[in-house]
C-alpha cells in the first residue's frame, strides 16, 4: 500500500499525522504519572509485616483513626469545592463583557493563587488567631465575650481552602461563561424573559457542564489538602486529613507499603466523587454554546 | 404588550459610542402593518438602529413612542418586539419546539394553547418534521426559519430582522425572501428589516430608509428611491454605477446640460445647479448602443466585457479615460469603438459635493 493510500485510510478514521505530536506528551505522562502510580499500587499489596496482599487495606478500614480521615477530608473538600464554585458564579456572571476596571478586579480576585498556602496560612493566623485583629475588633465591639476560635481547627483549614481555591474556580467559571454567546440572552430578553429567567433557562443550563468540571477540579485540589491542614488546622485531631495519614505512615513510620495503600484509597475516593459528578453531567446538554470560547 | 398599533414614532433618536456617532438624530414614523427596510453599507448604523428599537441598546438621545406612549425607557422584555438576529441566536440546548415555544413559556401560556400555537408557527415556516431536532442538527436555512418562527409565534406588534438572509446561498436566499414577504402579508405583521442588499430591500419593502454613516439619506417607496434617488450617494447605492464628473454649462427648468471630455450630456438637474462641477449618474441598463450620432450620444471604447447570458456587462472608457458601465444585448468586444445614447430623463445630475 502506498503511503498516500494509508494516509487516506487513517484520515477516514480521524487519524492524522498531527496526532504524532501527542507522542512526547504521552510518553511524559506515562513516565511521570503512570509509572509511580503502578509502582505504588503494587507496593501497597506487599505489606511490611506480611498478612496477605490486602493486609494494608484491612488495617486502614479497621483502624478508626485512619478510617475517619476519609470522612474528615470529605467534610473539608466537598464544602470548600461547592462554596468556591457557587461563589464564583455570580461574580463571574457580573464580570462578563468589557467594562472599566475589569482587569484590576480580576487581578485582585486571582492574587491569592500566587500567595501559596504558606503565606495564606501565616496571614490567617495573624488575622484570625485569638489575639489577632479580627478577634480584637469583635471583642472591642462587644459582639462576643471570648475570642472566636477560627484557626487551628476545622474552620481555619476550610477558610484557607476557600482563599486558595476560589481564584481557580473563578477563572474557570469565567472562561466557561465567556464561551456562551451573549446574544442568546439578548434573544431571550426580546422573547419576554426577565433577568432571572434568562439566567435560569439560558445561562445556567449552558454553564452547568462547565461547572461540573470546575467542581471536580476544585474538589481534587481541596481533597489533597496538606500544608494548611498542618499549619492552620489541628493535624492530629479535627483536621487529620488523608494526605497527612499517608505522609505519616510513609515518612514518619517508614512504612512505604502502608503509605502507598493510603494514597491508593485517597485516589479511589476522589475518583468516586468525580465519577458521580460526571455521571450527573451526562444528563446535561453538552454541545456548542455558540460563543467564541 | 401585544397586538396591533397605529404608529411607531422614532424621534431624533441618537446613539453614540464614545465620540463616534453610530446613529445621528434618526426620524422615522412606521405605520402598523408596514414593511420598512433599513438599507445601507456595512457600518452605517443599521444594527444600531434596530437594537435601539428592540431596547437592547440604550439611546443617547431622542425618544421612541408607540401610539403616543413613550417606550424608549422600557427593557426589551417589556417592549415585546420580536427580533430575528443576524446569527439566529437559537438556544442550542433546546429542541426546535422548545425554542419556538420559549416566548410563550415565559408568558405562562397554558399548555394546550402553547402546543397549538407552536404547531401553527412551525407549519407556517414548514418545519413540522424537524420539531424534535436541536439547532445544531439543522441547515442554515432551517435555523433561520426557526428564528423567524420563534419571533412571530408571539404575534408581536413589531418584528425586527437583522440581515436574516446574509448567511444563506443565493437560491435559498430568494426562497426565504418570498417566504418572509408571504409571512408578513398573511399575518399582517409590522416589520423592520435590515439589509445591505438593495435588491432585497426593493423586493421586500413598502418603504425604504437609506442610511449612511448614521444619517438618514432618504425615506421613500421602492419606486421613489429607485427612480429618484435623493443624492448621488443614494444613487450609487441604487445601482447608478456610472458616475461621470462633469461641468454644468447650461440649465433650464428641470434640466441641465453638462460637458465632459468635449461631449455634452443633458439630464435631470436634481440639485438645481447653476453651473460648476457636478456628477452625472447613469444606470448600466439605460445606455443604448446606436449607429448614429445624435442627442445625448457619447463615444467610448470598450474595455472589459463580461458574459451574463442574454446580456453583456461592459466597461467602456470615454476618450478622457472616465469609465462607463453598461449592459447590452449587442455583442461587443474589447477595443470596439461604440456610440452610446442615454435618454435625458435617465441622466441624473447632482452637485459634486452633495
Ligand atoms: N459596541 C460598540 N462600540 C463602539 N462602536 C460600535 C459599537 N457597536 C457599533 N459600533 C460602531 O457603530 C457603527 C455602526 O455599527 P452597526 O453595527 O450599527 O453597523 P451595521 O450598519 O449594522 O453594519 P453591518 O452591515 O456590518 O452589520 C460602526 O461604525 C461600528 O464601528
Ligand atoms: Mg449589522
Amino acid at each position: 500500500m502506498t503511503t498516500v493510500a494509508l494516509r487516506h485510510r487513517l484520515a477516514e478514521r480521524g487519524v492524522d499525522r498531527v496526532l504524532l505530536l501527542l507522542v512526547p506528551g504521552a510518553v511524559f505522562v506515562a513516565l511521570l504519572f503512570l509509572y509511580p502510580f503502578l509502582y505504588g499500587l503494587q507496593l501497597s499489596f506487599q505489606p511490611k509485616d506480611g498478612g496477605g496482599p490486602l493486609a494494608n487495606y484491612r488495617r486502614f478500614f479497621t483502624d478508626a483513626y485512619l478510617r475517619d480521615t476519609i470522612w474528615i477530608t470529605l467534610r473539608l473538600g466537598l464544602p470548600a469545592a461547592l462554596f468556591n464554585v457557587l461563589a464564583s458564579i455570580p461574580i463571574a456572571y457580573r464580570m462578563r463583557g468589557r467594562f472599566r476596571g475589569k482587569r484590576l478586579i480580576t487581578t485582585l480576585l486571582v492574587v491569592p493563587i500566587t500567595l501559596g498556602t504558606v503565606l495564606t496560612a501565616e496571614g490567617l493566623i495573624e488575622y484570625l488567631s485569638p489575639v489577632g485583629w479580627f478577634n480584637k475588633v469583635v471583642m472591642a465591639l462587644g459582639l462576643v465575650d471570648e475570642p472566636v476560635r477560627l484557626v487551628h481547627n476545622y474552620w481555619g483549614v476550610l477558610l484557607s481552602l476557600v482563599i486558595t481555591g476560589f481564584p481557580f474556580a473563578f477563572l474557570l467559571t469565567l472562561s466557561y461563561l465567556s464561551g456562551i454567546d451573549p446574544t442568546l440572552e439578548r434573544a431571550a430578553a426580546t422573547l419576554g424573559a426577565s433577568r432571572g429567567q434568562r439566567f435560569r433557562y439560558i445561562t445556567m443550563p449552558l454553564l452547568a457542564p462547565g461547572l461540573a468540571v470546575t467542581f471536580c477540579l476544585s474538589f481534587v485540589l481541596a481533597f489533597s489538602v496538606f500544608p494548611s491542614a498542618v499549619m492552620v488546622g489541628e493535624p492530629q485531631g479535627e483536621t487529620h486529613v488523608i494526605s497527612i495519614a499517608a505522609y505519616d505512615t510513609a515518612f514518619r513510620d517508614f512504612d512505604y507499603s502502608m503509605g502507598s495503600a493510603v494514597a491508593m484509597i485517597m485516589a479511589l475516593v476522589m475518583l468516586v466523587v468525580i465519577a458521580l459528578v460526571l455521571l450527573w453531567r451526562t444528563t446535561l446538554y453538552r454541545g456548542a454554546t455558540g460563543g467564541k470560547g | 404588550m401585544s397586538g396591533r398599533f397605529a404608529e411607531l414614532r422614532v424621534d431624533r433618536v441618537r446613539r453614540a459610542f464614545g465620540s463616534h456617532v453610530a446613529l445621528n438624530d434618526m426620524d422615522l414614523t412606521i405605520k402598523g402593518g408596514e414593511f420598512v427596510a433599513l438599507l445601507g453599507p456595512s457600518g452605517c448604523g443599521k444594527s444600531t438602529a434596530l437594537n435601539c428599537l428592540a431596547g437592547l441598546l440604550p439611546l443617547t438621545g431622542g425618544r421612541i413612542s408607540l401610539d403616543g406612549r413613550r417606550i424608549d425607557h422600557l427593557p426589551p422584555e417589556k417592549r415585546g418586539f420580536g427580533m430575528v438576529f443576524q446569527n439566529y441566536a437559537l438556544f442550542p440546548h433546546m429542541s426546535v419546539r422548545r425554542n419556538v415555544g420559549f416566548g410563550l413559556t415565559m408568558r405562562k401560556v397554558g399548555k394546550a394553547e402553547l402546543n397549538r400555537r407552536v404547531d401553527e408557527a412551525l407549519r407556517m415556516v414548514r418545519l413540522t418534521e424537524h420539531a424534535h431536532k436541536f439547532p445544531a442538527q439543522l441547515s442554515g436555512g432551517q435555523q433561520q426559519r426557526v428564528a423567524i418562527a420563534r419571533a412571530i409565534v408571539l404575534e408581536p406588534p413589531l418584528v425586527l430582522m437583522d440581515e436574516p438572509l446574509s448567511n444563506l446561498d443565493a437560491a435559498l436566499r430568494l426562497e426565504m425572501r418570498t417566504e418572509i414577504r408571504r409571512l408578513h402579508q398573511s399575518l399582517g405583521l409590522t416589520t423592520v428589516y435590515v439589509t445591505h442588499d438593495q435588491e432585497e430591500a426593493l423586493a421586500l419593502a413598502d418603504r425604504l430608509v437609506v442610511l449612511r454613516d448614521g444619517e438618514v439619506q432618504q425615506v421613500g417607496s421602492p419606486e421613489e428611491v429607485y427612480a429618484h434617488p435623493a443624492n448621488r450617494y443614494v444613487a450609487g447605492f441604487m445601482g447608478y454605477r456610472t458616475m461621470l464628473p462633469v461641468t454644468v454649462t447650461s440649465w433650464a427648468g428641470e434640466h441641465a446640460t453638462a460637458a465632459v471630455d468635449g461631449l455634452t450630456l443633458t439630464g435631470v438637474n436634481r440639485d438645481r445647479l447653476t453651473g460648476g462641477p457636478a456628477v452625472a449618474a447613469i444606470r448600466p441598463e439605460d445606455f443604448a448602443v446606436t449607429e448614429q450620432d445624435g442627442e445625448n450620444t457619447i463615444r467610448a471604447e470598450v474595455e472589459i466585457v463580461e458574459y451574463h447570458g442574454r446580456e453583456q456587462a461592459v466597461q467602456a472608457r470615454l476618450p478622457g479615460g472616465e469609465p462607463l458601465h453598461l449592459r447590452t444585448t449587442s455583442r461587443l468586444a474589447p477595443g470596439d469603438a461604440v456610440r452610446l445614447r442615454v435618454p435625458v430623463e435617465r441622466v441624473l445630475i447632482f452637485g459634486a459635493d452633495s
